[in-house]
């Protein structure tokens, strides 16, 4: 034990890491605001390039993309899995305990961000809230906000679009998961659940151990940008090279002619298509941006790529081990009918 | 010395069995890691956020993937 009041002092104290972690902001936001110039001057000044020209131009967008989302993906993920190593779990579920539907589904949605969470473990989140007496309808807020509202899609939106865009598409995924928690909630869902999710007798362990230290802290982000770096690098430089291709080949009147403001089907259609399709937010995002440029509506958009996060096959496949296909019908409709009602707003608005 | 990795089978379960061998051959200890992946055994263990690692029955890592080295720690400290 005393070992452990050894590290905790050092770690307050911890001015080397402090150090680094100035040199690593200072490093990024350089690398940031170099990332354009540098490759205008190597392409089209050291190999030649014409940018003027279609390759220029697609070739520019997909290097000077790929840069800008790898920055802001490592910068983001890193602050934002720092912030959550103070948040978890069964904290989340301490403060949900017990409470009535209602105000708590906005707690619930708002917690389903904060709080670090892999969809791979909604099972047991979902046998563990129930038992801890937290409502149905407000572990679904949960389970629906927390892959719905992203860090990933947040920065990405912010780096593309603005902070308008981006606390829009917030505002909205809060908004979806609220309601559609607590119109599930109404519909006497328990009647839906395999009995033994709540047979199940649920152990107390307050786990995690001591109260990670700053370096840990720090390390657990870096090991997270390794890791989702690795995860989503294949659908980014997909997404990307597709964009790019858009960008610089596909002319502007197609996709304006079938999916722009005239189309009032656009919404529907793009939710439809975007619930089966299973990539994450780093892979869509650089196809909405180049849609966006081509004249498509950002309701549209944004519908498609929420649609793209919020609903997985695997994760619905995992959730059918608890929940019976009329409540899976049930959750799946509804937020993809929340999405699509988003989307039309956000195109009625802007 | 019991080793348990609890965990519906994803890939960071996988992963934290392969570094907990690791760790366990590091160390040289005779034990071996039993994938625990029974949704009903893992709350029952009062886990919610998988993976986690499971020393005698108590609970020493959950949420997270920790490296060998980490494990290592986790099992020295537990010794």
């Amino acid at each position: 034990m005393s070992t452990h009041a050894g590290t905790r002092r050092v770690a307050r104290y911890d001015v080397r890491l402090a150090l680094g972690a100035l040199v690593v902001v200072a490093a990024w936001f350089a690398l940031y605001r170099v990332n354009g110039p540098f490759w205008d001057r190597l392409l089209f000044d050291v190999v030649g390039l014409d940018p003027a020209t279609r390759v220029g131009e697609t070739v520019r967008f997909f290097v000077f993309d790929t840069t800008k989302i790898l920055l802001l993906l490592a910068g983001i993920v890193f602050v934002v899995t720092v912030l959550r190593s103070f948040v978890t779990i069964e904290r989340t579920r301490a403060l949900l305990g017990g409470r009535r539907e209602g105000l708590a589904n906005v707690a619930a949605a708002g917690l389903g961000v904060a709080t670090p969470f892999c969809s791979c473990s909604a099972v047991p989140v979902f046998i563990g809230f129930v038992a801890a007496g937290v409502p149905l309808g407000v572990t679904l807020s949960f389970l629906i906000a927390s892959p719905l509202v992203n860090e990933v899609a947040l920065v990405l939106l912010l780096g593309m679009f603005g902070w308008e865009i981006a606390l829009l598409y917030v505002t909205a995924g809060l908004l979806i998961a609220v309601v559609a928690g607590f119109v599930l909630g109404r519909m006497r869902p328990d009647r839906w659940i395999e009995p033994f999710v709540f047979e199940t007798p649920v152990g107390t362990s307050d786990v995690a151990g001591p109260r990670p230290t700053w370096r840990e802290r720090t390390q657990m982000g870096r090991e997270e940008v390794g890791k989702i770096v690795r995860k989503v690098l294949p659908y980014l430089l997909i997404g990307i090279g597709v964009g790019a291709l858009i960008h610089g080949w596909v002319p502007e009147s197609f996709f304006v002619r079938y999916a722009g403001r005239g189309n009032a089907l656009a919404v529907l259609v793009a939710v439809l298509i975007g619930v089966p399709l299973y990539s994450n937010a780093a892979g869509v995002l650089p196809l909405v941006e180049a849609l966006y440029a081509k004249g498509l509506a950002m309701g549209t958009l944004l519908a498609f790529m929420m649609a793209v996060v919020a609903l997985s096959l695997p994760e619905i496949i995992l959730l059918r081990r608890i929940l019976r296909p009329p409540l899976i019908a049930a959750f799946v409709g509804i937020v993809a009918g929340g999405i699509v009602v988003v989307g039309y707003l956000f195109n009625a608005v802007l | 010395m019991r080793i348990q990795v609890l965990g519906p089978g994803c890939d960071r379960c996988h992963t934290l069995s392969r570094n907990t061998s690791e760790a366990i051959a590091s160390l040289g200890l005779d034990a071996e890691v039993e994938e625990i992946d029974d949704v009903i055994e893992i709350v029952r263990r009062g886990v919610m956020a998988t993976p986690a690692l499971v020393v005698d029955d108590e609970v020493v890592s959950a949420g997270r993937v920790p490296t060998a080295d980490h494990v290592r720690e986790l099992l020295v400290a537990h010794m």
